[in-house]
């Protein structure tokens, strides 16, 4: 209960945020800080708790974007419809890349979907429909009540956006789905000798990080005003997605959300302060960090901290 | 007595390697059955077959009479196949109990405090009820031999496939592992034992199957199977 109201608390303060007269760069901040929330959550769920090391984050994001892109193109289709679109062409995705770990698990795994990054980049760079190599420059639509601007709007949804993969991850962690992951995570064999439909999990997870993935691409192109294949297949994206967790900690919903908002915020203060180039020098150092200090995140310092004070 | 597995003309092959070559068992319903042979005999592959770990190459499993060659290691477990393994493999980010609260939520469909419960029964049948909420990475081996087939019991088996239980255990250990298996014995479940502890198999099994090169060379009590010049020369060489 306490959770839900937490989700009501973080929504309506968010909506009175947006009706406020805050500066603009707020929103503009808040909004890749939000969605890294989402992409650290989505890829925690077949990461973190399946054990399934997912390089391909570009690819999933990109589809995402450009999905929402050919939708609003060919059927002027709302923000919430492109979303949707995102959701279920990356989840489709997650859910073929889950077939593919049936015959490949650990680092050949991690492989075939950074593969996936560049057929998919590929694939975009000679689609002329929407814009090939060159990209698109696009026009927003007018934004909607009670929005002032269309960065307020997207800022919400985003907000919205993160609340959702939250509550999603946090049902999957508290679920029968989640002790099967963390099972076939610690011993595939062994978990399918006591029960758990390991290939059905894995699909599982696969199409709900995938389309959590994808939703979080899609409001991109109008976030930017503009889409091109090169920034929209970064691997940055997948190196963050990765990093997050691991800073937060991967054994829990929570974990996610403190790195992502640790990370992100970070990120964008050092953009704004010094300079964009830093942002991955910032991931890296973290990581390294935590990797030999914390191995089990942020998460697993507070457990231990807990269990040596009682 | 009624048969609770067949297994029909089983090969098995990896590359150009035969694990297993048209092997034929037969297991009775409540019966305690001896798997023995040297190492790299093809225990363990037939084994995986019987459990679902691996898919045989030829021939047929049949279970409580029905084909069950093909289908995932999951649904065998759900049909009333469970097992050990030979070296543990718990579920190492979970407590002992939450290990047993995997099959008993994902086969019998039990959960919350009725599991729980279950659970916590099943680890007290096996003195293991203190230790229910340790991280299993903190168990001893003879607790992690014993969690193992705690959880297999948790799946609510009629076939428990043992695989060398005992291995690296000491006297007393051994024989409450052995306990343990007459017991589950006791309430109606088949045993299948790999074992290489001879005196323990020798104590434990009815029938006594040798299995060397990928097949059964000999089956029979154990008296018979010990005294089988064939057996003796698998295990001893010419």
């Amino acid at each position: 209960m306490r959770f839900w109201i937490a989700c009501l608390a973080v929504v309506l303060a968010a909506t009175g945020l947006v009706m406020s007269g805050v500066n603009e760069y707020l929103f503009f901040a808040g909004f890749v800080v939000l969605q890294a929330v989402v992409l650290a959550t989505a890829w925690n769920i077949l990461g973190g708790y399946a054990g399934y090391v997912n390089f391909g984050v570009p690819a999933f994001v990109g589809a995402g974007a450009y999905s929402a892109l050919v939708v609003h193109m060919s059927l002027e289709a709302p923000l919430i419809v492109q979303i949707l679109a995102a959701a279920l062409i990356s989840g489709t995705l997650g859910f073929l890349v889950g077939v593919i770990s049936v015959r490949l698990r650990g680092i050949f795994f991690s492989i075939a979907t950074v593969a996936l990054v560049f057929i998919l980049e590929t694939v975009v760079i000679n689609w002329r429909y929407v814009g090939g190599a060159t990209g698109l420059q696009l026009t927003r639509p007018g934004e909607g009540w009670p929005f002032d601007s269309y960065t307020r709007m997207l800022f919400w949804v985003m907000v919205i956006m993160a609340v959702a993969a939250i509550a999603i991850a946090r049902y999957i962690q508290d679920s029968h789905i989640g002790r099967g992951l963390r099972a076939l995570r610690d011993s595939e064999e062994a978990a399918e000798c006591t029960g758990v439909p390991t290939l059905r999990l894995k699909l599982i997870a696969c199409a709900v990080s995938g389309a959590l993935l994808g939703a979080a691409g899609a409001p991109m192109p109008m976030y930017l005003s503009y889409i091109e294949p090169y920034s929209s297949f970064n691997l940055v994206y997948a190196v963050s997605a990765l990093a997050m967790p691991i800073i937060g900690g991967m054994s829990h919903w929570v974990g996610p959300l403190i790195g992502a908002l640790l990370l992100a915020s970070i990120q964008q203060l050092v953009t704004v302060t010094i300079s964009s180039e830093l942002n991955v020098l910032v991931v890296g150092v973290l990581l390294v960090f935590f990797v030999i200090a914390a191995p089990d995140g942020i998460v697993g310092l507070y457990r231990k901290w807990k269990a040596s004070s009682k | 007595m009624e048969s609770i597995l067949e297994v029909n003309k089983v090969s098995k092959f990896f590359g150009g390697f035969t694990a297993l070559s048209g092997v034929d068992l037969q297991v009775q319903k409540g019966e305690r059955l001896g798997l023995i042979g040297p190492n790299g005999s093809g225990k363990t592959t037939l084994i995986n077959c019987i459990s679902g770990a691996l898919l045989n190459d030829e021939g047929t499993i049949h279970f409580n009479g029905a084909p069950i060659s093909r289908l995932p290691a999951h649904r065998r477990t759900k049909l009333g196949i469970a097992r050990s393994f030979q070296i543990p493999r718990p579920f190492s980010s979970m407590t002992m109990l939450e290990n047993l609260l995997v099959p008993l939520s994902y086969v019998c469909g039990i959960t919350g405090a009725r599991a729980e419960e279950e659970a916590y029964q099943i680890l007290a049948s096996m003195g293991l009820k203190a230790k229910a909420l340790v991280p299993t990475s903190q168990l001893s081996q003879v607790e992690l031999r014993k969690m193992e087939l705690a959880r297999a019991m948790a799946a609510h088996p009629s076939l428990l496939i043992s695989d060398e239980a005992m291995a690296g255990l000491a006297g007393t250990e051994i024989d409450e592992v052995l306990q343990i298996l007459f017991d589950m014995n006791s309430q109606g479940i088949t045993i299948i034992m790999i074992e290489h502890i001879m005196q323990a198999v020798m104590s434990f099994s009815q029938r006594v199957v040798c299995l060397d090169a990928g097949q059964i060379i000999c089956q029979g009590t154990p008296k018979e199977v010990v005294a089988n010049p064939h057996v003796q020369r698998a295990y001893l060489g010419d």
